[in-house]
């Protein structure tokens, strides 16, 4: 098994007849994922790499049970796109464009959340169940299917480290790139809650960077309800000093937000933090070992 | 994106949030006249995107236009964390009663808005959050209605004495709103004071933007002062590259934000100083390469450049067709380490087999062998 997606996936791309919807499309075609729509307004009865456009997301579900949908459109069109596949029901939406202005986020955000709709996203790589279905802009050729979770705050740092799992012959059961924007849909503890409950994967690993306090607090959350291991990596030890946001920012996150802090915090519950990605690779290893 | 205090007040002030009134001045003969227009006392403000004006001498109380003047001169040209000041904002002074503190941001966490007050205001706040966490008071929205019944509460509580809650509440109103109309995330006003005279006024003001809604604000976008940004991470942004100026001297050029990150950090765990962070973005054109080659050799500290590429949207054969350009139209004086894998590394590396490039195999290769040419 694997979270999020598998072969049971059926995809519908969300500004399909684009630069990127269509490049991106028959890079999730050639994968095997199952792209049976997509949906650019007013292109409606056109194909795209032989994917039938309708010019909704309702009149898409409608026609072909598309239960993911993954959007490409420009920024400004973002949330309107999001907020379209969520009024269609649609379980899962992953949207990939970058740019998406925050505040308009703050709504969607509660309101999917709300309606138990997930959201990964926004400015994210998407999420892959390597050999099963793919729904994204990852090189699909560096992963192997296994049983390590992948959950990550960045894209191509994503791709470095599954490159070098592969390489040591580890797989992965589901990676997640949840996005780098202030806001998004899904975060670490959401999907470590999925990966816990999930019986093929037997390790996770959180790629966290600098800013925010979401590692901080899944650093606790690791510590009361998750029982599989966590190895961590965090970036950011060389970057000069973040902006802060005047005196509020300092307000709200404290002394948490540097990569010293998060390491701290994770290494304080037990969760080992590598430092180099050889490190990470066999810390991983090592701990699939002990699970088998 | 940061704007200056006496552009916040120009938004707070069309927004019909009280200030003080004031101009701006950028010679000492300005000052002098301006002050000459304001009753009484005036306060000579420096302009800079930087906290900590007021202990760092750039805010002084001036009793008279010649004293105005005499500590404007002294307030010209003065770094205040490295910004020099060039700008002062000049303002009748307010007679203070109290001082209090009030800002309207996001709230990552949890995802929602939140505002902030409290009564303690002043110079001190970070303090007061940090020692007496009890004197904040937050309260937040998620769908962007203003949250009336707990800013009331907040309102009344703000300032001592006789009644201000109505006048308190509608500043919070009126942030609320301007950080809504201008994509704002942050509005900050401290101290928001009550004068001798009964009034509620913004003595200070403090707003910054996210850059993702510039677009649909192009007026607030004009308000962007270029003095205030390194002139060379403004190129880069023209270039469509991410860039930020570092101590060390081994260049970086990557595609990614969290691999340029995770690369500068294994530099310096080689025991290596990077000299930058530099992302080329998603998209792969030769003159992204051949702009970042630029900005990275435009710092003479630079003894080594590594070049790391993950390819995925990035094609690593238009990275080495950039690489290759750039060798054509640029003196690049010192060795480049170059690391491709992903979509086409092959076929990058192959393009560049004849070259004087180093290529490393791996990440931790390329790290050791560009520390080890830098010399650190």
């Amino acid at each position: 098994m694997s979270i999020l997606v598998g072969q049971q996936t059926k995809v519908l791309v969300q500004g399909i007849t684009g630069r990127d919807g269509s490049f991106h499309t028959r890079q999730m075609l050639d994968y095997g994922t199952q792209v049976v729509a997509g949906v650019t307004p007013g292109k409606g009865g056109q194909e795209v790499e032989g994917v039938p456009v309708f010019d909704s997301v309702s009149e898409a579900v409608r026609q072909t049970q598309a239960n993911c949908s993954v959007i490409y459109v420009p920024a400004r069109f973002a949330v309107s796109a999001i907020e379209e596949a969520a009024d269609a029901s649609v379980e899962l939406i992953v949207c990939i464009t970058e740019g998406v202005p925050v505040l308009d986020m703050v709504p969607v955000y509660h309101s999917l959340r709300a309606r138990e709709i997930l959201l990964i996203g926004p400015n994210c790589p998407g999420v892959i169940s390597p050999g099963k279905c793919k729904v994204g802009i990852m090189p699909g050729e560096i992963h192997l299917p296994g049983s390590v979770g992948v959950i990550s705050r960045s894209g191509t740092l994503t791709y470095e480290i599954v490159h070098s799992l592969t390489t040591l012959g580890v797989g992965q059961s589901t990676c997640i790139g949840i996005g780098g924007d202030s806001i998004v849909g899904s975060g670490f503890m959401d999907l470590l809650a999925k990966f816990e409950a999930d019986p093929d994967t037997d390790v996770v690993i959180l790629v966290g960077e600098i800013g925010g306090d979401e590692e901080e607090r899944t650093a606790e959350y690791v510590a009361r309800h998750v029982s599989k291991p966590v190895v961590a990596f965090i970036v950011g030890h060389a970057a000069p000093p973040g902006k802060t946001m005047g005196h509020a920012g300092a307000i709200i996150s404290g002394s948490s937000g540097t990569a010293a802090s998060k390491t701290a915090a994770f290494e304080q519950v037990g969760v080992t933090v590598s430092r180099t990605l050889e490190d990470l690779a066999h810390a991983v290893k090592d701990r699939l070992g002990v699970q088998a | 994106m940061k704007i200056h205090e006496y552009q916040a007040k120009q938004l707070f002030k069309a927004q019909g949030i009280a200030v003080c009134p004031g101009e701006l001045a950028v010679t000492v003969d300005q000052v002098r006249s301006i002050a000459e227009t304001l009753e009484g006392r005036c306060a000579v403000k420096a302009q800079v995107h930087t906290g900590g004006r007021g202990k760092a001498g750039g805010i002084k109380l001036a009793q008279n236009p010649e004293e105005a003047a005499d500590l404007a001169g002294q307030i010209f040209g003065m770094s205040i964390r490295g910004h020099v000041v060039k700008k002062v904002w000049i303002e009748q002074a307010a007679h203070i009663d109290q001082e209090a503190y009030l800002s309207v941001t996001l709230d990552r966490s949890v995802k929602k808005m939140v505002f902030i007050c409290s009564s303690e205001g002043g110079v001190d706040i970070e303090q007061v959050a940090d020692k007496t966490p009890e004197k904040i008071t937050k309260f937040y929205t998620a769908d962007k209605t203003f949250p009336a019944a707990e800013a009331r509460a907040a309102a009344e509580a703000l300032f001592e004495g006789p009644d201000h809650a109505d006048d308190v509440l509608e500043v919070m109103r009126q942030i609320f709103s301007l950080a809504l109309e201008t994509d704002a995330s942050l509005v900050e006003i401290n101290p928001l004071v009550l004068t001798k005279e009964g009034r509620v006024l913004a003595l200070d003001g403090k707003m910054t933007f996210d850059d993702n809604a510039l677009f649909r604000h192009p007026e607030i976008a004009a308000l962007r002062d270029m003095d205030e940004e390194n002139a060379n991470e403004v190129t880069a942004k023209e270039k469509g590259l991410s860039f930020v100026q570092l101590d060390g001297n081994i260049g970086c050029m990557v595609n990614g934000a969290g691999l340029a990150m995770g690369t500068m950090d294994q530099i310096q765990l080689a025991g290596g100083a990077p000299a930058n962070f530099l992302d080329v973005g998603g998209s792969s054109s030769p003159e992204k390469v051949i702009s970042a080659f630029r900005l990275i050799l435009s710092n003479e500290k630079v003894k080594a450049i590594l070049i790391n590429i993950f390819g995925g949207i990035t094609r690593c054969d238009d990275i080495a067709k950039g690489i290759l350009e750039s060798y054509r139209c640029l003196d690049i004086p010192v060795p480049v380490v170059v690391r491709l894998c992903g979509t086409n590394a092959r076929e990058g590396l192959e393009l560049l087999r004849d070259s004087s490039l180093i290529a490393a195999e791996s990440l931790a290769d390329g790290v050791q062998k560009s520390v080890k040419l830098a010399g650190s």
